[in-house]
């Protein structure tokens, strides 16, 4: 017998009433994830995708369908699963330094683990040296590796990334990607990724779920069948992104 | 040498004091008036309640009655504006009669205050109280209504019970906005005091204006008392923008200028 996935979507469909009409945002997304598995959810912008992830992360309920997770239903927001926001203000806490806020989860621990913890996970995301600064001192991707690195140190088992990393320049959007890739390493964790990029689904997930325009549904399930680190202008990459260009229905040429 | 922002924030606003002295004490002797007093007169004035020992009682009456005001203020009006801000059914059932209460001045309780309390120490109290509570109140309120929902719902990510979530996400999250409005208050506070003092009371720098005023004009302690209230008022505004500056609030007051 397979082991349960890790997170079973069935049936999930989301309507939100809008002054008269009703607007179908989700219909009938089937899609299980195993355990350990980095998964992008790619679309175009306001397919509904990030509402979608909401909902697993059991921050909007759905109007139709379930969410299991380990074969439990997801009630709310819980520990156990981390909720990484998107870009734009960064939602690490202002009041809090690098310290405080890797270790703002860790309320149920005793000081000295927490300690220990708060080392580790600064030092993983590679913030040694900035342990007192305050974020409106860090830059954007210093910030969202803060945010990372809070996530982890709570040791949750599965991450939901919401375009995580849209509002970095494009040369630090690159960095924290093989960032992101090294911490996967270190710390194997579920990962679903939000994301409208495709070079970053295909350069991330070890699966793309391409999404349609609303009301979206799941179009088709990409597996990218290449190793880490992965060659960028191999063929196969070029390959993996063509065929994602034109599941989303865009040209080759510009 | 000095450097651009020493001449900016010390040479140019001492300057700027010592021309407008300059101006009035020119002023005086260009008119030969009588009765308004040249700085010199005026100077005079503060050694003169210096030497009676009233400067310093006075003073220390005026900051009393705001400490006492103020803290009640400080104490009832954050964590009313909290759970205003907080909880939506509370600010719809309050907010139309903090609304209204809000715009009538605090000397306008004057006779009644005097009614309940006589000529004590509780009127002043009271007029102190009521000018400086609404300005916190409102702040607070706002300052929790203003805490971005992504900031709530990361809190309740980490399994944040409320009262957690009140005291690690809201309250540090609304602080910049609690303490402009504790700034405000203060500044009303000490508004509000030499008005009370001049009706309510026989002492503070309220009561020595009225009263050099009444008996025997002495328009010389009059202005002393008015450069005292002033001198002091900016020491005040200055404590609370240091306030400002915490590192945990300094997000708060980005791109603003000192």
């Amino acid at each position: 017998m397979t082991p349960p996935p890790k997170v079973g979507i069935r049936g999930l469909s989301m309507r939100f009433p809008t002054d008269g009409s009703v607007i179908e945002v989700l219909s009938s997304i089937d899609l299980e994830v195993k355990d350990g598995e980095l998964v992008c959810i790619l679309g175009p912008s306001g397919c509904g995708k990030s509402t979608l992830l909401n909902i697993v992360g059991g921050f909007l309920k759905a109007t139709g369908g379930a969410v299991l997770i380990d074969g439990q239903e997801v009630a709310g927001p819980d520990p156990r699963r981390i909720f990484v926001f998107q870009e734009r203000g960064v939602f690490v806490f202002s009041w809090l330094t690098v310290e405080g806020n890797v270790g703002f989860g860790l309320f149920r621990l005793g000081a000295a683990e927490r300690a220990e913890r708060i080392a580790y996970y600064v030092k993983l995301v590679g913030l040694s040296g900035f342990e007192n600064a305050y974020p409106q001192e860090l830059s954007g991707g210093m910030k969202q590796r803060l945010e990372v690195a809070r996530a982890l140190a709570v040791n949750p088992d599965v991450l939901f990334l919401d375009e995580p990393f849209g509002a970095l320049d494009s040369i630090t959007r690159l960095v924290m990607r093989s960032e992101l890739l090294r911490i996967r390493r270190a710390e194997k964790k579920t990962i679903l990724f939000v994301t409208h990029d495709i070079d970053e689904s295909v350069q991330l997930a070890d699966r793309v779920v391409v999404m349609s325009t609303r009301p979206a549904t799941i179009r088709r399930i990409v597996e990218i069948d290449m190793s880490h680190p992965r060659d960028l202008s191999s063929p196969r990459y070029i390959a993996l992104r063509d065929l994602l260009l034109g599941e989303i229905g865009l040209a080759h040429q510009i | 040498m000095p450097t651009r922002s020493d001449v900016e924030q010390v040479l140019l606003p001492l300057g700027t004091a010592a021309l407008a002295i300059v101006a009035w004490s020119l002023a005086v002797r260009l008119t030969h008036t009588t009765v308004f007093p040249s700085p010199l007169k005026v100077a005079a004035g503060l050694r003169e309640l210096a030497a009676r020992g009233v400067l310093w009682r006075y003073t220390g009456d005026s900051l009393r009655r705001v400490a006492t005001g103020y803290s009640l203020a400080l104490v009832l009006g954050v964590p009313a504006g909290l759970a205003l801000g907080w909880i939506p059914a509370l600010a719809s059932a309050f907010n139309p009669v903090i609304q209204m209460a809000r715009p009538i001045s605090p000397l306008a309780w004057m006779p009644l205050a005097i009614l309940w309390f006589g000529v004590s120490e509780a009127a002043p109290d009271l007029l102190i109280f009521l000018g400086a509570f609404f300005p916190i109140v409102v702040a607070s309120m706002n300052g929790v209504r203003s805490v971005p929902a992504m900031y709530l719902q990361a809190g309740r990510n980490f399994g944040l019970s409320t009262p957690r979530l009140l005291a690690r996400v809201v309250f540090p999250a609304a602080l910049p906005q609690i303490l402009v409005g504790l700034r405000i208050a203060l500044g009303i506070a000490w508004l509000v005091v030499v008005a009370a003092e001049m009706i309510a009371v026989d002492s503070g720098l309220g009561y020595l204006i009225i009263d050099s005023r009444n008996a025997g004009k002495r328009y010389d302690l009059v202005v002393a008392g008015m450069l005292l209230i002033g001198a002091i008022g900016l020491v005040l505004d200055a404590l609370a923008r240091r306030l400002e500056r915490l590192r945990s609030v300094r997000w708060g007051f980005q791109g603003e200028t000192a």
